[in-house]
Parts: C-alpha cells; structure tokens; sequence
C-alpha cells in the first residue's frame, strides 16, 4: 500500500514537472523573441529595488490595508510551502512527518506558524473573493473595464479558490493526523513528542466520532488533495496571471533605471539625421544598414522586457484604475496593453505547437489587439509606470506602437500631422512665424 | 513703470557680440514664446531674473521646438532633427546651465538630450524659484496678499513623476505664506491635465469626459480660489476646465513665477 503511494506520488511529480519544464521553456522562448536591450548594468541598485519593491511590497502599500492583507498571503505562501518539501520528501519516501524526530522541539512551532499563516491566507483569499464579486471593487469589473471579462475574471476567482481549498485541506490534514496520533492508530501513533496543532486542534472535535478508518481516509485525502492541488497549481500558474509571484522578482530587478519621463532613444536614426541637417558625412564605402522595422508593430518588435512584463501583470488594474484617458470613458487602459501582448505571445506559442516553429497566423499586436484609437489615448503622464506595484511599463509599448504608425505606417491624426509640419517649418508646433519668437520680449516694459 | 524698472531680456547673440557669458540661459519654450497666456508667464520669469541681477540670455529667434510632442506622437526623425539642430546652437554658444519654465523642454532637455550629444545642466523654472528664496535673493513677505489666500497646485507629469521635482514648487508656494491645499490625487499620484504625449495638438479620443474637468473639477472641490501650475499645457487645461465649470470669475489660474513676480510687485 506505501509503496503504491510512492510510485503514484513520485509519477505525479514527474508529470507535474513535465509540464511545468515544457511551460517554462515555451515562456522563455516568448521572452525572447524581443529585441536585446541591455538590463544588466548598476546591479547594486537593481537589487536595491528588487528588495524593496518585490520582497518588501513597497508598492502595495499605498493603501496599507490592502497592501498588509497581500502581505499576509504572500509571507503565507512563501513560509506554507517551506512545509512542502516535508510532504514532497514523506511522498518519495513514504515516511510520514520525516522532519518532526530530526528538528525536535522546533517542530510542533514550525507547525503552528504554518497554521497560523494557512488560516491568514485563507482569511484574506475569502475577503479578496468578497472585493472582486461582492463589495465590485471598480478596477476588477467586466462592466466599467472590458478587459476583466471572461477568462481573465474566471483566473482571478480559481486563484482565490485554490488557495482556500489548499489551505483548508492543508488544516484538515492536520486535524485528522492530529486525533489518529493520539488514538496511537498505526503509524501515526508512532510518532511521539508532536502535540496538536494551534489551528487544527480546533477542528478536531469534528473528528472525535469518526472511526480509525474514515479517518485514515479523510487524512490520507487531504494530504493527496494538499499536495497534488499544489502541483496542479504550479503549472496553472505559467497559464494565469497569477505567474506574478515567480516573475515579479526577476521583473523588478531589471527595472528601468532612467527618470520615467525619458523616452528610449532610437539610435538607428541619429546616422540619417545627421546626414540629413549635414552634421555628418555620407560614407561612400558603407554598406547601407539593414533597414530595421521603426517601432513596433508586433511582439517581436518589442524588448524581451516589455514581453517580461506581460508574463509578470497580475491584471490588478492599478495602472488603468490611475489612467487618466481610461478614467475620462477613452479605449485605453494600460492593463489591457499588457494582457494584449501576453495574450499575442500565448497565441504565437499555440502557433508554434499546432503548425511548427516559423509559423504565422499573420496577425500583429497592433491592429489585431491593439488599436490606434487605444495607444492615441495616451497623454505620456507615466502614472501607469508609477502605480505598478511590479513595475511594469505599458508606457514603453504604447510609444513603440505609435513609432510604428507614425514612422512606418504615416497613420497619424490630421492635426498630429499638422503640428509635426509646424514643428518641421516653424520650429514651433503651431503655425507661426518664426521671425516673430522672439517678440514678447517688446512687451516686457510695457 | 519707471525709468529704473527697465527690463533687459539680452539674447545670446547680443552676449557673445560684448564677449559676455551668462550665467544661465532661460529657454523660453514654444508656449512661453507664442501662446499669449503664457507670454505673461515668461515675461514674470524675466522681470525676476532682472530683479535680483542675474546674468541670463534667451535665444530669441535661434530657439526652436525641442521635440517633446513629436516624439511622444512617435515621430522620432522629427524628434531627432530637432534636437540635433538645437544643440548645435546651445553647442555653438558654449551653453553650460539652462533654466526653462515648461517642463516638457525641461525633461527633454535633460533626459533626452544627452544621449544625441546635449549635456548641460538643466533646471526648472520651480526650482530656480526655490533656490533664489532659499538664498534670500527672493524675500517673499509673509502677510502679503497671499496671506491665507487658499491656493492649491497642480502637479505637471512631465515635473513630478517624470523627474520626481515635487517639493521645490510647493516650498515656492509656501514661501508666498499662502494657505496651500492638496488635491486628493497629488505628488506621485497627481492627475493629468490631459495635454502630455502630444495630446494638447489634437482632438481627445472618444469618452465619457474631457481630463481637464475631471482634474478640474478635483481643484475645485479643495476651495482654491488659486490653482497653481509649473506648466504652460497645464495651464491651458485648467483654465479651460475653469471656464467649463463657469468659475473664471472667482478661480484664477496661475503660473508660480507669476505669483513670486506679483509678491515682490514686479
């Protein structure tokens, strides 16, 4: 019977790392079909900024409440699953509680934390259930943001929903493991000096009645229900956006180090300019330079940073909730930009998996996803970049989509137009004389 | 005015001409050179630059867009030739320290342009505010008319969250010993005027609402008799958002140094 349960466990684990290793390199590969940018240099700071934003939830604290109450699901499940490598070990092993005689004393303390945290994180999951569907928090609801309808709502109450059923058999587990030791049934009883548990002693009187089999059932259940809810939850991670608690780490590290109102520089250009007012010389000897795309019209044309970024928003609509143009009734909502760009790199890998690796479905980021009304939206105000609590740039690729229809596609509003004709020929964005710039200065002693 | 308030606003050329060097150069933006509002704002700014005895110089004629709403609509050529070509005249004239009073050529001129070769050290006109007070070149009189009047300021992007320059407009403010109220969305969570990313230059797109009366609408409900702005797009924004709202009468809109140059009755 224990053997049986460690050739199951151990296949479990190998199909869940089957799939998980095949999603992640799926994912890498999507991440690399950006353009190169350098996010390496000023590492010190770079990690200044990961402790701070990413361990630290700096950002999520603008509003304390919310941001504790994350705090609480977030240490919960970093510290919860430290007791996952006991229950991965008891699988392979087929040992029950193989920490407890080697880490003594400690471990009943290890334990009730565990269950102090599980029950923090059920807490808060049930109260995030409440904000989304209940009290309609604005930023989650299909109705004011049409993003947010569909899978991207069903996402966000799955994730919600697992974390409870996990920590609840999580406490189940140890309430029915609870009474079986003491009843000193089989192994269970074996095992001295553990004591019940803060939390889940309190659900043992649920038990006192049941007999030693059903027990052994419903304990053995929850722990297979715990562990393989885990797994599962593993891969359904690299699907959903809740892919922001592995990617925000790496994400904030290689955050953009320059003031937010500066622009990306277009290096390809400067030769041409410069050609062009006579600065620099043409070189007859040169060979002309593979013509690049200007912008971006596609994924492929963005930086494996912006594509990072789509894999690590969590859809929490900060960004939009703070979006000047959304906030006014306009199309764009810097959320939205980002479930535009993973859903296009998700839909180039199911291209690759159905049709082989050079497959095109001749679709673009731009246009099929995302339209010139929603970047044209934009007023560059950058609250989008501060507001991230992961930061993410949806800035970034708003600007690249707009290179692309300026530069490539000449697609530009009329009166855009006309401004960039004043500015070429006026030096000014409007139409007048540039004789005449200087002739406020007549009115200063009037 | 008297005879001894005679203004100079000396241009470069006129400098190099007396083989001078000013201090710093005020550069003058497309708005403070054309746009009649703020014409009155620049014209503030150099009647302070005059009253505590600065050497500056404009450009005049030889200043020209510095980009900023080219590149933000995606035109990058146009960007790039204009910056090229406005830092070959700050090149030519050997221009180290520049102060401006909008702060799109604020950003632009110090985030932008030193990766096409522009280095100089660039400060906005808030800042340049602060510092003339905190040295006392600037002595603002407490109890003067702004004494308790309710001014509330509205933070520029392209200032705030883009160089993260907050205080220094609010210690101008403050200094004015004016009863200064914040808006609900203020500093790093300050609400657009709507007129960044090019968007001053043409219709908004389809929507419930224009920003400018939502952000209006936002000064407003502090009681502000005063909206305070850095910015000449900002404003604009404003002062049409007042005028939607019909309280031109009653709410003013105006630029920081136009109210240091009114404190010292310039």
């Amino acid at each position: 019977m224990v053997i049986l349960q460690q050739i199951l466990f151990v296949v479990a684990l190998a199909t869940a790392a089957w799939f998980l290793t095949r999603r992640v390199s799926l994912i890498r590969r999507a991440i690399q079909l950006g353009r190169s940018e350098n996010r390496t240099d000023r590492p010190g700071e770079r990690l200044t900024i990961m402790l701070r934003v990413a361990f630290g939830q700096k950002k999520m604290m603008t509003n304390l409440t919310v941001g504790l109450m994350h705090f609480v699901i977030y240490v919960g499940f970093i510290i919860v699953n430290i007791e996952v490598m006991e229950i991965v070990l008891d699988g392979i092993l087929g040992t029950h509680r193989l920490f407890a005689p080697v880490v003594g004393g400690v471990y009943p303390f290890l334990i009730n934390t565990f269950e102090i945290l599980a029950v923090g994180v059920w807490a808060v999951c049930v109260v995030f259930l409440v904000r989304r569907f209940v009290t309609k928090v604005p930023r989650f609801q299909p109705e004011r943001h049409r993003e947010m309808g569909g899978w991207p709502r069903l996402d966000g109450a799955l994730i919600l929903t697992f974390e409870i059923l996990l920590m609840t058999a999580f406490l189940i587990w140890n309430a029915s493991d609870s009474v079986l030791r003491e009843r000193g049934v089989g192994h269970y009883g074996e095992l001295k000096g553990v004591g019940n548990f803060v939390i889940s002693q309190l659900l043992m009187p649920v038990f006192t009645h049941w007999s030693d089999a059903a027990l052994v059932a419903c304990e053995r259940l929850a722990w297979w229900f715990h562990i393989l809810g885990i797994l599962f939850f593993a891969v359904y991670l690299t699907y959903s956006k809740h892919l922001h608690i592995v990617l925000a780490f790496p994400n904030t590290y290689f955050s953009n180090l320059k003031p937010k109102g500066e622009i990306k520089n277009m290096p390809e250009i400067t030769k041409e300019v410069q050609l062009a007012l006579g600065i620099a010389q043409a070189d007859p000897n040169e060979t002309p330079a593979e013509p690049g795309r200007f912008g971006a019209k596609d994924v492929q044309d963005l930086t494996w940073k912006n594509l990072m970024d789509a894999y690590s928003c969590t859809e929490c609509g900060r960004c939009t909730a703070a979006c000047p143009a959304n906030l006014t009734g306009k199309k764009l909502s810097p959320r939205k930009i980002m479930m535009d760009t993973r859903d296009r790199l998700e839909d180039i890998q199911r291209g690759w998996q159905q049709n082989g690796a050079d497959h095109a479905d001749g679709k673009t980021l731009l246009d099929d996803y995302i339209t010139a009304e929603e970047i044209n939206a934009c007023t560059t105000c950058q609250a989008c970049v501060q507001e991230c609590p992961v930061n993410i740039n949806p800035l970034e690729i708003i600007l690249q989509l707009r290179r692309y229809k300026i530069m490539e596609e000449a697609q530009a509003p009329a009166s855009w137009n006309a401004m960039f004709s004043n500015v070429e020929n006026n030096m000014a964005p409007w139409k007048f004389s540039p004789g005449d710039r200087f002739n406020w200065a007549n009115q200063v002693n009037q | 005015m008297t005879a001894e308030t005679n203004y100079r606003v000396p241009t470069m050329a006129d400098m190099v001409a007396k083989g001078e060097t000013p201090e710093v150069l005020f550069w003058v933006g497309c708005a403070g050179s054309f746009d009649d509002r703020y014409k009155k704002v620049t014209i503030a700014f150099v009647k302070i630059l005059n009253h505590v005895g600065i050497k500056f110089a404009v450009l005049g004629t030889e200043e020209a867009c510095t980009g900023d709403p080219a590149r933000r609509a995606g035109n990058e050529f146009l960007f790039q030739m204009q910056a090229m070509a406005n830092i070959q005249v700050l090149d030519g004239y050997g221009v180290k320290k520049i102060v401006t009073a909008c702060p799109h050529c604020f950003n632009t001129l110090k985030n932008e342009y030193p990766e096409l070769g522009g280095n100089y050290e660039v400060i906005h006109h808030s800042q340049f505010l602060q510092q003339l007070i905190n040295e006392g070149k600037v002595a603002l009189k407490g109890g003067g008319e702004f004494k308790g009047r309710r001014i509330t300021y509205h933070d520029s992007c392209y200032l705030g969250r883009a160089n993260k320059v907050y205080e220094a407009p609010r210690d101008v403010l403050q200094a004015l010993d004016a009863d200064l109220v914040e808006m609900k969305r203020s500093r790093s969570k300050g609400l657009c005027c709507g007129a960044g990313g090019a968007q001053y230059f043409k219709e908004p797109e389809p929507g419930r609402k224009d920003i400018n009366v939502e952000r209006t609408e936002e000064a407003l409900s502090t009681g502000a008799d005063t909206i305070a702005v850095a910015c000449p797009f900002c404003m604009t924004m404003m002062t049409d958002g007042i005028k939607n709202k019909d309280r031109e009468d009653s709410v003013k809109v105006y630029d920081l140094a136009e109210l240091v140059a009114q404190a010292q009755s310039l």
